[in-house]
This record gives structure tokens, C-alpha cells and sequence, in this order.
């Protein structure tokens, strides 16, 4: 794994896309025990991460004005 | 001033052939029976037995129509009060009521001749420009991260898209491009949203919409410009404009049509959370699975190792080595125990040979042995003595000297 940002600054698709590839390689290579432990230790942090997203998203929406964006309240 | 026949007793007519005299001369007047009429719809009625009533209106007037349960089935719109149509039909009389009316057979939306023509017209060179070929067609993203939206920010449409967003894909950024979506700059407003949309936000999905309306609110998405842009997008679009029956050019320009706005808010959310959720619970089973299996092989491989090292632990080679030498030990003790009674028993056997062998035995059965006092020289030979000398004769108990005083050979 070249890019090792920290999990928090992940979006969901960049954890889930990352989470995935941690578990095929766990499935499918050769490592040591102490470089699973360590990939299996990174995927939990990704998996916390991605639930915790999806429970807590809420919609933004955004209004262009003119050259920009401003928030929008609907209802 | 005419008379009015006050005292007259017999009636010229019966209410039912007066009423059927004007039937007849309605019904025998052909420029009455092929007529198109326009006017509001009110009092709609549809009762069970399946004919239509309803009374056609303009400011001043009123005209009962009735549709007949067959000609209702092929209907192309339905009915309903406030509708302007244009009404194709019959007039005669009902005679029990006395009242003439329309018998309806064909009904079409005010106007509609007119934009329908316009519409075949659009179609038909769009179509031949390529715009609507299947192969145009880009993919919807199935898991957009941004959504562009365009359509009035005050409709009913954008309150059902965000509501259907907010309920199956939270995580999405929805990029509201405002747009009047009916009226006279509804066109270039619109075109202007789609340009803005994928020159700068660069959203992944763009859903344009409104709500459902007559032919002439929906008008502005079958204006050419709107056509062309739909067409001309980088950024895939989703059309729901109207309600299912309702077609537009845009419809058919996008990349995907959507029956309502609700449902392209749904089709640009084939993902939702909760397969999301479903999606990351599997992973983390795969990633519970894999690391447990990891754990397993080395958990073996470590049981292996242990059982090779101890095959080769220095432990067991001093056992083995400390085995050879009891052995050793034991195969020295036996070989010597054997030698020793080897030993004894030619000893023994010895013994028995010098016993056999000693003077002494020879002695005690009577027998001297003779030697010369002067040497020792034990006398084996009448040679070896002569008269006069001293010898010594041993007995089995003791000796004695004699001297010699004769000699004879043999």
C-alpha cells in the first residue's frame, strides 16, 4: 500500500476501495504474520471508519449562485 | 302582434314529437353531426355504467357531452374538471331530458394539434442528426459522489428528489442548478444550468426534472436548445420530467429517462446505503475470515517447526549419545565378565594339569626322586653317577642321603 493516509481523512469510496484491496491481499499473499496483523489492524480502522460514514451521512445540498455555491434549505 | 289562440283545446304537438321533431332536424342538419367544440371541462361524472358525462364550458355557455362506453376506452387523455379540450362529436337530443347535446367521440388537449405537429417536426430531425442513437448513451455512475440537479427550486420535484436522495444515498453532495422549468426563458435558463453544471462543479450525475403539467407546461423540454445541450452533456443526464405517460424530447435525448422525478433520483441511486452497509458488514466478515486463516496456517506452521526442532535439538542427540554409550557400557561389561570367567575357568583347568603334573602326586604313589647332593642335578641316568657319591633321595614326607655303592645298566 503506497498511499497511507490517515483513516479519518478517507472519503467512503477512497476507505471502501482501499478495504477491499487490504482484504484480497490478506486472502490471496504471502505476508508476515506481523504485516497481517498490521494490514488486519488498518482494515478494522477502515471498516469503523466506512459504518461510521454511512450512519452518520446527512444530504448536503448545495445552490449555484451566480459564480458560486451556497448552501440550500429545503423545507 | 300575432294572436295567442287562447280557447284552443287540441294541441298541435306531444312533448315527445315536438322533442323528437327537433331531434330529427338536429340530427338532419350534417354540419351539426361532424363538429369540434371547444371549451372547459366541469361537472365530470363517471358513473359504473361506464358512459362519460360531462359539460363542456366557456364564459358564457354550457354544453352537456356524453361518451359512450366504447368510444370511452379509446380516449387518448382523461378527463377531468378544469381541462381545456377540443371535443369531436355529434350533437342530438336526449329526449327523455329534453336537452340537446355533444356525443363525444374523440377528445384532445386544447392546442395540441399544433405542438404535436411541432413536436413530430423536432423528433424527426433530431432523430436524423443522431441525437437520440442508443449508442450515444453513456453509463449512469453507479455510486455518484456529487448529483447536479436541475429544476425549479421551488417545485414539488426537487422537495421528492431530495427526499428520495436524502433516503437512499445520504452521502451524496447534490449541486442545485436552479432553473424556471416552464415559460419563456424556462429554454435558455435550462441550457444555461446543463453548461454551468459541466464546466465547473463537474457533478457525476445530472438529474433535470419538474413535476407533471398539460403538453404546454412541459414545452420548454422539447425546446431545440434544451434538446441540443441534454445531447451535447459530458456528464451523463437522467430525465424525469412529468408523469409516466408523459413524453418529452429530453426524454428522449438523455441518457436515461426517468418516469417521474422521484424515480430519477431513485435510478441515479442504484446503490443505496444499506446495500453499502450490507457491502461493508461482508468485508469485514472476509477480512475476519482471512486474518482467522492467517492465524490457523501459522498456528500449524509454528506446530511444525517445534516438531523439527526437536528432531534436531541437541537435547536428543545427547540422549541418543548417552544411549550408545550405556550400550557401549554394557556390551564392555558383558565382553569382560566374559573373558573373566573365560579366564577362570582356564585357570581352574590349569590347576588341575599342574596338580596332575606335581612331583608330589608321583611321590605319594611310592615313587623318589634322586638327585646328587654335591649339584642338585636331579639323576635320571646311571650315567650320571658313580660310586661313592652322596645322593639325595626325597620321599613324599621328607629326604635322605644315600651314597652309591653299585651300579648296574638297565
Amino acid at each position: 500500500m503506497a498511499k497511507q493516509k490517515s483513516v479519518a481523512d478517507l472519503s467512503f469510496e477512497e476507505a471502501s476501495s482501499e478495504l477491499e484491496a487490504l482484504v484480497a491481499s490478506l486472502e490471496s499473499e504471502q505476508k508476515s504474520l506481523e504485516d497481517s496483523m498490521t494490514l488486519f489492524e488498518r482494515g478494522q480502522a477502515l471498516i469503523k471508519h466506512c459504518s461510521d460514514l454511512l450512519e452518520k451521512a446527512e444530504l448536503k445540498v448545495k445552490q449555484l449562485t451566480g459564480d458560486g455555491l451556497s448552501d440550500f434549505k429545503d423545507e | 302582434m300575432s294572436q295567442i289562440p287562447l280557447f284552443e283545446t287540441t294541441p298541435h304537438w306531444t312533448v315527445s314529437e315536438l322533442t323528437r321533431h327537433v331531434r330529427l332536424a338536429l340530427e338532419a342538419d350534417s354540419s351539426l353531426q361532424d363538429v369540434w367544440v371547444q371549451g372547459e371541462v366541469s361537472n365530470f361524472s363517471r358513473p359504473s355504467s361506464g358512459h362519460l358525462y360531462f359539460t363542456l364550458k366557456d364564459s358564457s355557455s354550457s354544453l352537456r357531452c356524453v361518451v359512450w362506453k366504447k368510444d370511452a376506452s379509446s380516449l387518448r387523455m382523461s378527463l377531468q374538471d378544469g381541462l381545456a379540450v377540443e371535443a369531436h362529436g355529434a350533437i342530438s337530443v336526449y329526449e327523455a331530458g329534453g336537452q340537446y347535446q355533444l356525443y363525444v367521440n374523440l377528445v384532445k388537449p386544447v392546442g395540441e394539434g399544433a405542438l404535436f405537429q411541432e413536436f413530430l417536426r423536432l423528433k424527426a430531425l433530431m432523430e436524423s442528426e443522431g441525437l437520440f442513437d442508443p449508442s450515444r448513451k453513456r453509463p449512469i455512475p453507479e455510486l455518484p459522489r456529487r448529483i447536479g440537479i436541475i429544476t425549479s427550486p421551488t417545485g414539488a420535484a426537487l422537495r421528492d428528489m431530495l427526499n428520495t436522495l436524502r433516503r437512499r444515498l445520504p452521502l451524496v453532495e447534490v449541486i442545485l442548478a436552479p432553473s424556471p422549468v416552464q415559460g419563456e426563458e424556462a429554454p435558455a435558463r435550462l441550457v444555461a444550468a446543463l453548461q454551468t453544471l459541466n464546466g465547473k462543479t463537474k457533478p457525476d450525475v445530472i438529474l433535470i426534472a419538474r413535476g407533471g403539467g398539460s403538453i404546454e407546461d412541459l414545452w420548454a423540454f422539447n425546446d431545440e436548445r434544451v434538446i441540443r445541450a441534454v445531447a451535447a452533456s459530458k456528464i451523463p443526464v437522467i430525465s424525469g420530467v412529468g408523469h409516466e405517460t408523459d413524453f418529452t424530447l429530453t426524454d428522449f435525448a438523455a441518457d436515461l429517462r426517468a418516469p417521474t422525478p422521484t424515480a430519477a433520483a431513485e435510478l441515479a441511486t442504484s446503490i443505496s446505503v444499506d446495500d453499502l452497509k450490507y457491502s461493508v458488514r461482508q468485508m469485514q466478515i472476509s477480512l475476519l475470515d482471512s486474518i482467522q486463516s492467517l492465524l490457523e496456517r501459522q498456528q500449524v506452521s509454528i506446530e511444525n517447526v517445534d516438531f523439527r526442532l526437536r528432531q534436531f535439538s541437541p537435547a536428543r542427540r545427547l540422549q541418543t549419545d548417552q544411549q550408545r554409550v550405556d550400550e557401549m557400557g554394557h556390551r564392555i561389561e558383558t565382553s569382560m565378565r566374559h573373558k573373566l570367567e573365560l579366564s577362570l575357568l582356564r585357570v581352574q583347568s590349569l590347576d588341575q594339569r599342574l596338580i596332575a603334573l606335581s612331583p608330589l602326586g608321583v611321590l605319594k604313589r611310592g615313587y623318589a626322586v634322586v638327585s646328587r647332593s654335591r649339584d642338585k642335578r636331579v639323576v635320571d641316568s646311571v650315567k650320571k653317577v658313580k660310586r661313592g657319591d652322596e645322593l639325595n633321595v626325597r620321599v613324599v614326607d621328607g629326604s635322605f642321603n644315600v651314597d652309591v655303592t653299585n651300579k648296574s645298566d638297565g
